[in-house]
């Protein structure tokens, strides 16, 4: 195997990778505030809905390719912090179990989507084909070895968006006062609540944030690898961004790295016909090693789980 | 009789109940938004399913595999698990069967369809015990373990079928052996040669063995008592870990037979899937709508099944995209759990009612 095809690996891997990075961040902040979030995948869902859309009468509208995938994913965003209120209305003011409200929005996104699409484009399932965001190479840069094919050459700018916010993230979440009270309301909320700390409120912008970034991550799908929304435009992928945030231990940079597993794991899929030795491999096996990776990594390495101490559970102020 | 009333009168009978109503016309209005006319709508749903023989039939074949994932996710919620892993128990199950079903020939039918169906039966358990075990041991999240597993059991099928079972020239096995059938001939001739199958039957007595297991035996009690608070449990004496791992044995039980009954009484083969048919996680829905009790579960893949099938006849009478019966369901289970909204809704009869008892 040679250095372009590492490099081209490398590069497929990270546009894999985009949506996942966008929805675990999403998943950190609605958790680190103390409230699950099993609804990612229904919030990307939505967001590849509203990117498809979006851009699609952006383009009607009459402009260019590349302001449309921004109304695109502008889109997502409205949408996504809406959806994310339903979750928020009933985990977190009516307490509800979070868990089940999070499977309410998973089912809410399969079928309104759907309905939606099927309203607007005469009965037709998926939605109308857009240009979405083209690829670009990074002059002087592209032309380094293996490095320039791998980050430099054919990349979505989601990418780079998706890598400057892990970072940002970071810097949020542990160096900033807000940070620190969202993460103090998700460990220990009575406690915030005592100095001052508006734990709803602060939950409340948690999950608005998470139902954000997952539907970026939906809208990064639709509009870089798919160009149309369909009903198997996520398929599953916002449950694998719960994995990857669990797998990342919660923390932003850990989540970016677990993303790039799966996305690398997704990514190989395409090149393994290159390798000689994986020939006799049935691609069942290799489809299910990922999975299988993840489990055996939280068995050998995580261990007890690092979650934030109050999650999932409904703040009653009366009971302390 | 007045015990009757009383039951009826419950809250565990009206939130659900009033949850239902409201999902309906929450459907309704988002109906009338979209330009359709929900009246027609429901009208041609309710006729879909219960206007013929053979729709009747064939809406219960598809109650069927819900009950028992339904069942599955109720019986791990009672014990504190919550096992989303349904998907990948009711895949490995099914396979199991498929495998007895078509290698096992030559044997009598009062054999060979029960070894199918407890293979079924034991292959998707342990499948649910490897998280349960990973829960116990290692303090892995089950709701994580088992999203994992769903991934592998879906290509552990594939890998099984396209290995071992291929029809050649196919994407799918090899028809199972007659013998392994569960098809019942005379009722599904009855039922206008609808595939109606033993599973339903099956079902419904896993349901009330559930119900005496769970309310009727002392293992069934410990197993609500590790559900309700694992530490009061361990210091009363209980085993918390093997109360673990033998709840997500069963649950996973349940969902395993789930998809034998699909392969044995109503497919006779099993495809090579591109992706997960999602009968585990609807199960999660018929048990949240069915308040995790084996009778609610009953209902809740009534209506559930009923809901799902029907929409086919609402987009065809009445035109209205089928998907609209998702947001419905969504509906009902986010009622169902925010509970304080209903009761928000319910607010003025409570009070009126209250003021007659005062009076």
């Amino acid at each position: 195997m040679d250095l372009l095809t590492i490099g081209q690996i490398i590069n497929t891997t990270l546009v894999f990778a985009t949506a996942l990075i966008f929805a675990s961040l999403g998943g950190i902040f609605s958790e680190k505030s103390g409230v699950t979030n099993l609804g990612l995948e229904g919030f990307m869902v939505f967001g590849a809905f509203a990117a498809g859309i979006g851009a699609h009468y952006a383009q009607e509208a009459g402009m260019d390719g590349t302001t449309s995938a921004w109304m695109g994913v502008l889109l997502a965003i409205v949408l996504g912090v809406v959806v994310s209120l339903i979750h928020a209305v009933a985990s977190i003011t009516f307490k509800a179990d979070q868990i089940i409200s999070g499977i309410v929005i998973n089912f809410l996104a399969a079928g309104s989507t759907l309905y939606l699409v099927k309203l607007l484009f005469e009965g037709s399932g998926d939605s109308p084909l857009v240009q979405g965001f083209s690829k670009f190479n990074v002059p002087l840069l592209q032309d380094i070895p293996l490095l320039g094919e791998a980050l430099f050459k054919n990349v979505y700018p989601t990418t780079y968006l998706a890598i400057a916010f892990v970072f940002v993230t970071y810097y949020i979440m542990y160096k900033t006062p807000f940070g620190l009270r969202l993460r103090s309301v998700g460990e220990h909320p009575s406690a915030a609540d005592t100095v001052g700390v508006k734990v709803l409120r602060y939950r409340y912008v948690g999950v608005m944030i998470s139902g954000a970034l997952a539907a970026i991550g939906g809208a990064a799908i639709t509009l870089t690898t798919t160009g149309t929304f369909s009903h198997n435009t996520v398929s599953g992928q916002g449950f694998i961004a719960i994995a990857a945030m669990i797998f990342g231990k919660w923390n932003p940079i850990g989540a970016f790295i677990a993303a790039l597993f799966f996305g690398f794991s997704q990514a190989i899929r395409n090149y393994v016909q290159l390798f000689d030795w994986s020939q006799s491999i049935p691609q069942e096996i290799i489809f299910m090693l990922p999975y299988l990776l993840t489990i055996i990594v939280l068995v050998v390495a995580v261990g007890r789980s690092s979650a934030p101490s109050a999650l999932g559970e409904a703040y009653d102020p009366g009971k302390r | 009789m007045n015990n009757v009333l009383k039951w009826f009168t419950r809250d565990s009978f009206i939130l659900p109940v009033v949850a239902i109503i409201m999902g309906l016309i929450l459907g309704g209005i988002v109906m009338l938004i979209g330009g359709y006319n929900p009246v027609e709508a429901y009208g041609a749903l309710f006729k879909k399913v219960f206007g013929d023989m053979y729709n009747f039939g064939e809406a219960v074949r598809e109650m069927t595999p819900l009950i028992m994932t339904g069942l599955a996710f109720a019986f791990a919620s009672r014990a504190g698990l919550f096992n989303i892993g349904g998907e990948g128990q009711f895949l490995v199950g099914m396979t199991a069967a498929t495998f007895v079903g078509v290698k096992f020939t030559g044997l009598p039918i009062f054999i060979h369809a029960p070894l199918a169906l407890i293979a079924g039966a034991v292959f998707g358990g342990l499948w649910a015990a490897i998280a349960g075990y990973l829960k116990a041991k290692r303090g892995v999240n089950e709701v994580i373990s088992s999203i994992m597993l769903n991934w592998i059991g879906l290509y552990l099928a594939n890998l099984i079928v396209r290995q071992f079972l291929l029809q050649p020239g196919e994407n799918r096995s090899q028809n199972i052996g007659e013998s392994a059938s569960i098809s019942i001939a005379w009722l599904s001739e009855l039922m206008g040669n609808s595939r109606v199958h033993m599973g339903t039957i099956i079902a419904i007595v896993l349901a009330v063995l559930f119900y005496i297991y769970m309310w009727k035996t002392k293992q069934g009690y410990e197993i609500r008592a590790v559900g309700y608070n694992p530490n009061a449990a361990e210091y009363a004496g209980m085993h918390v870990n093997r109360n673990i791992v033998k709840a997500m044995f069963i649950s996973g039980m349940l969902a395993g037979l789930g998809g034998a009954f699909q392969v044995l009484g109503v497919f006779q083969y099993q495809t090579v899937m591109s992706g997960s048919p999602g009968t585990g996680f609807d199960g999660i829905a018929v048990a949240l709508i069915g308040l995790n009790h084996p009778f609610g579960v009953l209902l809740g893949a009534l209506l559930f099944g009923t809901l799902t099938y029907g929409s086919a006849g609402m987009s065809f009478a009445a035109d209205v995209p089928p998907e609209i019966i998702r947001i419905v369901i969504g509906s009902i289970i986010f009622f169902i759990a925010a509970q304080g909204i209903v009761r928000w809704v319910l607010k003025p009869f409570y009070s009126k009612r209250k003021k007659e008892k005062v009076l």
